[in-house]
């Protein structure tokens, strides 16, 4: 018990929806109500729900728990509540250690103050004392790269400047534990790359972290285990891959389509083997059989490939590739084959399939699942990143120093 | 290293039983920190700057020379310096009070960001409030002491109240900011209520005349627990003399229990700011 840092015990947590009393002409007739009701805390009314039902989770010191699920299913209640900032209904929350939250970049600059100002500000909202800032300052400006920023007023700051801020100052917070809800999304890819350094860089200096992000691939490298929760209660505690492919197969669930069925969905290889992992380079066949519940004349049927953390980097259809159209009677069934060459690499990946109509229109759709089949694709240890093409070298050495032993030469 | 300001072992919902008042002994730069940014906030992108916190008292002290003027023309005698010094003693202490409580019943609503974004006690917000303005009050103050040293009011042994009484004074103001700016998170209507009642407070409290000019009636502007410190400043600083001493205590007690029981309540409610506000 004594050896975790942050300790959840069947934590309950709810929420009202729809407006609150918030003018004190509501107040007498709310008093009412209540006194006639009669004051029961943990009864739900109406127009109360419950964002976490009996969330139990333990982080022990140097730990890093990363906290997963679909939008609306409570993580961000669960870090609020490890931070203080909401109190649980039933249950406790504890947290030993000096701790810092990142609930928002920024959240406290004030606009009218300049950035060097804000700097100590924020330092000491979040827990530093100002001797340490003082220490710390260059550091904090050197990471957020806004030197010549600084005396500027932080309204003037563009919104990638503000995160880059509130980054640093967390940052060189130093704290114990560490509670960051999705912050990585901000900010250009070069100052995404550089926050995570920093994560990791906490992570192993021993410090504990309760990481919330929809960015599964951060998820998967900063942390060994995760939580996924969904509608409030912990679907999946355990190792980070079993709990990632637990959370996508909560969107393999949801087809939802008044136009189109699918009957038969399988993922093969030329060879008929029916699988998820495949290597690198490998050529797939991807079947559909579906279904017109209504009238379809010359819709286009379509491939995408989403990367586990959502960046779309391929789409096809069959108007793309055929001149064939599909159009379909009410009732009647087609037989589609894709096939594909997987030149991507090392990853979880989305297959999804899309259907859309005659005319085509942004955010149109007869079908839309872009997670229905998920890919594993193994690592070919060549590359690195998303692609995978094949990379080969050839080195040759020329004119190569006397005495000086260079190594075995192809 | 455990530098930090935050607390080593924080147990949260304990928290609520007890362990406040060590944890804010851990968050006084925090205190700080936010009374300097509200400072300095009001005095970067003012016109006036520093004019700005004598200009208020200014008004307050003017107001009350027209009502002694009015009342100097209906009894017939004339004006004195020292009433007129009086009115000047009393006004800007009241000022601060209104321009505190005033702040403070917002402080939490307009600190929305980091009462559901970051964690701390949130008492700082409204106490920061009242920090922020006293030393607009002690701008103030300086001018004023200036027209006093000037106009030879003198010293005594007296003054040594003053600081017992401005004590007071700050506590009776914390009290109902604390108190106004946990209502107006739940209920929004509270600012309007507020302004009203700081408006028109400058009758019911004796800042332009005496109590003792209402007569046997003079205590009830006494019932106000601002009203005996104001007179005590006065008794004090211009007639050099003890103030109302069981008055005195009445408004102590006020601002004792006052600040006890609002802190109270505000420990309470703090639980639901975040999902509230």
């Amino acid at each position: 018990m004594s050896n975790c840092a942050i300790e959840f015990n069947s934590v309950w947590k709810k929420f009202a929806r729809g407006e609150k009393y918030d003018s004190l002409r509501d107040l007498i007739p709310s008093m009412a109500r209540m006194a006639f009701r009669g004051k029961k805390r943990e009864e739900l009314t109406e127009r109360e729900f419950w964002a976490l039902r009996d969330v139990s989770f333990q982080i022990g010191h140097g730990d890093a728990l990363g906290i997963i699920g679909p939008n609306g299913s409570g993580k961000s209640t669960a870090l609020k509540l490890l931070s203080g900032i909401l109190k649980p209904n039933r249950g406790s929350v504890s947290v030993r250690g000096r701790s810092s939250t990142l609930i928002e970049l920024g959240a406290g600059f004030h606009p009218d103050l300049t950035g060097r100002e804000n700097v100590y500000l924020n330092g000491t909202i979040l827990g530093m004392k100002r001797a340490e800032i003082d220490k710390r300052f260059d550091e904090i400006v050197e990471f957020s790269e806004l030197k010549d920023f600084l005396d500027t007023p932080v309204k003037r700051y563009s919104s990638g400047m503000h995160a880059r801020l509130g980054f640093a100052v967390a940052a060189h917070v130093n704290p114990e534990v560490l509670i960051i809800d999705e912050v990585l999304s901000v900010g250009d890819y070069h100052f995404q790359e550089k926050c995570f350094a920093k994560m990791q860089e906490f992570v192993r200096r021993g410090a504990t972290l309760a990481f919330v992000s929809h960015n599964l691939t951060a998820i998967g490298t900063l942390c060994k285990n995760v939580l996924v929760l969904r509608h409030g209660v912990p679907v999946f505690q355990g190792d980070v891959s079993a709990g990632i492919q637990k959370y996508h197969s909560f969107y393999e669930e949801e087809t939802k389509s008044a136009a189109i069925e699918l009957l038969d969905v399988r993922l093969r290889t030329a060879e008929g083997d029916e699988r998820d992992i495949f290597e690198p380079g490998e050529k797939v066949i991807f079947d559909i059989q579906l279904k017109a519940l209504e009238e379809l004349r010359n819709c286009h049927p379509g491939l995408q490939i989403h990367t586990s953390d959502g960046q779309l980097i391929f789409v096809t259809a069959t108007s793309r590739l055929t001149n064939r159209k599909l159009t379909l009677a009410k009732g009647e069934t087609a037989r589609l084959s894709f096939s594909l060459d997987l030149n991507i690499h090392g990853n979880v990946f989305l297959l999804g399939f899309t259907v859309t109509p005659e005319i085509e229109a942004p955010g149109e759709w007869l079908y839309y699942n872009p997670r229905l089949k998920r890919i594993i694709m193994t690592d070919s240890r060549k590359c690195q990143g998303f692609l995978h093409m094949n990379p080969s070298v050839e080195i040759q050495l020329e004119n190569e120093p006397r005495g000086v032993e260079v190594g075995p030469r192809h | 290293m455990n530098t930090g300001a935050l607390s080593v072992a924080k147990d949260l919902p304990g928290r609520l039983d007890g362990h406040a008042s060590e944890e804010f002994g851990q968050y006084k730069e925090l205190l700080f920190m936010l009374t300097w940014r509200d400072i300095k906030i009001r005095y970067k992108q003012s016109l006036m700057g520093f004019a700005w916190a004598i200009l208020m008292p200014i008004l307050v002290v003017g107001s009350g020379l027209i009502v002694m003027v009015a009342f100097a023309a209906m009894s017939g005698k004339p004006i004195n310096k020292l009433d007129v010094l009086s009115v000047a003693v009393k006004s800007v202490p009241w000022a601060f009070f209104v321009a505190a409580v005033r702040f403070a019943t917002n402080s939490l609503v307009m600190n929305k960001e980091l009462v559901t974004k970051i964690y701390f006690p949130r008492e700082i917000l409204p106490m920061s409030a009242v920090f922020a303005n006293l030393f607009d009050f002690f701008v103030a103050s300086s001018v004023l002491a200036l027209i006093l040293i000037v106009s030879r009011v003198g010293a005594s042994i007296y003054l040594l109240w003053v600081p017992a009484l401005l004590i007071l004074l700050v506590l009776l103001t914390m009290s109902c900011g604390i108190l106004l700016a946990c209502a107006n998170l739940f209920f929004r209507d509270v600012k309007y209520l507020v302004e009203v009642l700081l408006t028109y407070g400058v009758f019911f409290t004796p800042v332009f005349y005496s109590a003792s000019m209402l007569g046997k009636w003079g205590f009830l502007l006494l019932l106000n627990p601002v009203g005996p410190v104001l007179e005590g400043l006065r008794n004090t600083i211009i007639l050099h003399r003890t103030p109302d001493l069981p008055w005195l205590a009445y408004s102590a007690t006020w601002g004792l229990l006052g600040f006890l029981i609002t802190w109270k309540i505000f420990q309470r409610a703090e639980a639901s700011f975040a999902e509230s506000i």
